[in-house]
């Protein structure tokens, strides 16, 4: 990586949904990889969620949705965040159909991870491809 | 020979067995060193009758239907009538979940559950911005009685049992219902059913909070008594160990966790003026079942008898029904997977059986599909039929109780009351569930659970068939269920056409007389229901909530 900063990740939760059993999971493994891991807690809008990211200075934003909002809230977000030329890698995970990702990729979402997905690919996506000039 | 000399007998027999079962060790060794399981609970070689040498039957078991109910909640279970099976369902708007509930009674089911959309359980009408994305997507969007009226469009209400799972705005759906049956000219005294109004788990694991935890409190408690003396055989709340293990606990956590809650609602209406006996008959409790299928039987069992302990020398119960935990069980969505996804029928048939040995009144199987979207018809279907052939086809349900006696299920259903008992000292010690909650104490209990049993899994210590073990290559699961995005519009329109319809200055009128209700101490019941059946919408009935009782704001405990 070469910088002195650790990598710094935004996890959020967009919309009204509260399963967050897997995004608590992954903020722990990322810690346990040493990453800094800010984690914004249920029902963020994709605004606000944007708004912590450019304040944090964050690396990545890795979201979770499990209520099938993804189609709406993910696009969204992309839109902001291109509208304020972040250069932050979003990914996102949850319970997403296997036919919604090309969409989601095509908006910009760098890689979904489903149901069943090791904690260590979601640390070995982050470090690969995190702080890439886009 | 006396029971002692058996016993003596026994120990030296089964010290002689152990030494040389250890020999042979060498040779042939165990598939691991220590066996424990999830909730820590050490697991033997072998149980027998040394393991609870003092064991009172009377004391610990009693008879079914009796003090202390460990056997069950009526004398004759399941020889009586099977379990209600009630499948959780409700997807887009309200035409199409009518549809399923009559697909499903068709099909044999005997109660229905009725699953909200987000924003509905969040006391969001369909047309506000937050709802955006959100319309029928986990569930049914209810804005109003117009909704709900077509819900059960031909559905009698008289007739069957309906089971709501809504928390914070639940007395505004439990309203909503009244109008409906009103409508069907079914009066309140006989509708059965049951709201879930469990708060204190939204906050520490499923998230559908909206006022803070005193607010919270006292709309459970008006509940409560204004079930009492109008809607007598309503179950007016449904105490969730359920989400407090799909957020990751373990089976003893589970129930510590789920009885604590029960605590601080038991506390709150004897606060309120009401006496025990009034309410506790009418509390209700529902369980997760989880795959080690041994420790799950136990846990059904321990949370019996540790409830009417706890209602009894706590809060002086007297009536047996405040003693006895009846409860709803559903199979456990997290242990199913994506990998493979048929074979998820096997596991949630398993859960399921120990359900049915672990004597739950109601039980909803979990579909095949569950990682990968809501259920399709078809996955339902085979979820129904598995709960059909249990009760119907293997004989389980021909007498009460059948792993009673069992030196294992016993010394299990011990340990778990026990290490429960522990964790409710220390959140009584903390100044009980509320507060518990507040300080993160058990959102972080559970998290540690979950995060070790994640490690589990991706160690390999613990084997998920099909996802970390005997994984194959395999194409997409395709025949999936996806609601219609333009179920939202459509909402917006309903809504639109109801505030024309309407006289909205009655509802006006009534919505400000349910504001003066929540800044002072009337029961807010009356003024919900007289809003809702002249056309208030939910979301109009929760914002007035909001502007005098606040939204709860919840920090991130990790």
């Amino acid at each position: 990586m070469g910088e002195g900063r650790k990598i710094r990740v935004l996890a959020a939760k967009p919309g009204l949904d509260g399963h967050d059993r897997g995004i608590k999971v992954i903020c722990s493994a990322l810690r346990d990889a040493g990453m800094e891991v800010i984690y914004t807690g249920l029902r963020q809008t994709p605004e606000q969620i944007v708004a912590t990211a450019e304040q944090e200075d964050v690396d990545v934003i890795a979201l979770s949705v499990l209520s099938g909002a993804h189609d709406y809230l993910f696009p969204k977000l992309m839109d902001l965040v291109k509208a304020k030329g972040m250069n932050v890698l979003v990914m996102g995970g949850g319970i997403i159909p296997e036919d919604d990702i090309p969409a989601l990729k095509k908006v910009g979402i760098a890689e979904i991870f489903g149901p069943g997905t090791n904690t260590d690919q979601i640390v070995e996506f982050i470090n690969k491809n995190a702080r890439q000039a886009s | 020979m006396s029971q002692k000399e058996n016993l003596d007998k026994l120990a030296q027999e089964f010290d002689r067995w152990n030494e040389k079962t250890k020999q042979g060790l060498a040779k042939r060794p165990e598939r691991k060193p220590d066996f424990v399981n999830t909730s820590g609970i050490p697991v033997d070689r072998a149980f027998s009758p040394l393991t609870q040498p003092d064991f009172d039957y009377m004391e610990r078991l009693g008879l079914p239907g009796q003090y202390p109910f460990t056997r069950g909640v009526q004398p004759t279970m399941y020889r009586g009538q099977f379990w209600t099976m009630r499948q959780y369902a409700g997807f887009g708007d309200a035409e199409e979940s009518n549809k399923r509930y009559r697909f499903l009674l068709e099909q044999g089911q005997t109660g229905l559950s009725v699953a909200f959309a987000l924003p509905t359980q969040i006391g969001y009408d369909s047309d506000h911005e937050l709802a955006r994305g959100e319309v029928g997507k986990v569930g049914v969007a209810i804005d109003s009685v117009k909704d709900m009226e077509i819900l059960f469009n031909q559905i009698p209400l008289d007739k069957v049992s309906t089971s709501m799972t809504i928390n914070a705005p639940a007395g505004v759906l439990l309203a909503f219902y009244m109008a409906v049956a009103d409508k069907q000219g079914v009066t309140p005294g006989k509708l059965t059913g049951t709201i879930q109004n469990d708060i204190l788990k939204e906050y520490s694991s499923r998230g559908t909070y909206i006022f803070p935890p005193q607010p919270s409190m006292r709309l459970i408690t008006d509940i409560f008594s204004f079930c009492t003396q109008h809607v007598p055989k309503w179950n007016t709340i449904s105490i969730s160990g359920y989400h407090i293990r799909e957020a990751g606990s373990t089976a003893v956590q589970e129930v510590a966790f789920t009885l604590a809650n029960g605590i601080a609602y038991v506390e709150a209406a004897i606060k309120s003026g009401l006496s025990v006996d009034t309410f506790g008959p009418r509390l209700s409790f529902f369980f997760n079942s989880h795959l080690d299928f041994l420790e799950e039987v136990a846990k059904f069992r321990a949370a019996r008898r540790l409830w009417a302990k706890i209602m009894k020398d706590r809060f002086g119960a007297k009536d047996p029904k405040s003693l006895s935990l009846r409860f709803h069980t559903q199979t456990a969505g997290c242990t199913l997977t994506a990998q493979q996804p048929k074979n998820n029928i096997v596991r949630v048939a398993f859960q399921a059986m120990a359900a049915a040995l672990g004597g739950t009144q109601s039980l909803h199987t979990n579909s095949m599909d569950e990682a990968l979207s809501l259920p399709t018809q078809e996955a339902a279907q085979i979820a129904l039929r598995s709960q059909q052939i249990i009760a119907y086809e293997t004989g389980v349900g021909d007498t009460a109780d059948p792993l009673a006696g069992s030196y294992y299920v016993e010394y299990l259903t011990d340990q778990i009351q026990a290490r429960a008992e522990e964790y409710i000292k220390r959140i009584d010690e903390m100044g009980g569930a509320v507060a518990a909650v507040e300080k993160g104490y058990v959102q972080k209990e559970i998290h540690d659970s979950a995060y070790r049993y994640q490690k589990d899994i991706e160690s390999g210590q613990r084997v998920v068939v099909g996802q970390n073990k005997f994984q194959i290559d395999e194409p997409p699961f395709k025949d999936i269920l996806r609601v219609d995005p333009a179920i939202g519009r459509k909402q917006e329109a309903r809504l639109a056409e109801l505030k024309q319809e309407r006289d909205n200055d009655a509802v006006k009128r009534s919505l400000a007389s349910l504001k003066s209700a929540a800044a002072g101490t009337d029961n807010l019941m009356p003024a919900i229901y007289e809003a809702v059946k002249i056309g208030g919408t939910l979301g109009e009935v929760c914002d007035t909530m909001r502007e005098v009782f606040g939204e709860y704001k919840a920090a991130a405990f990790i």
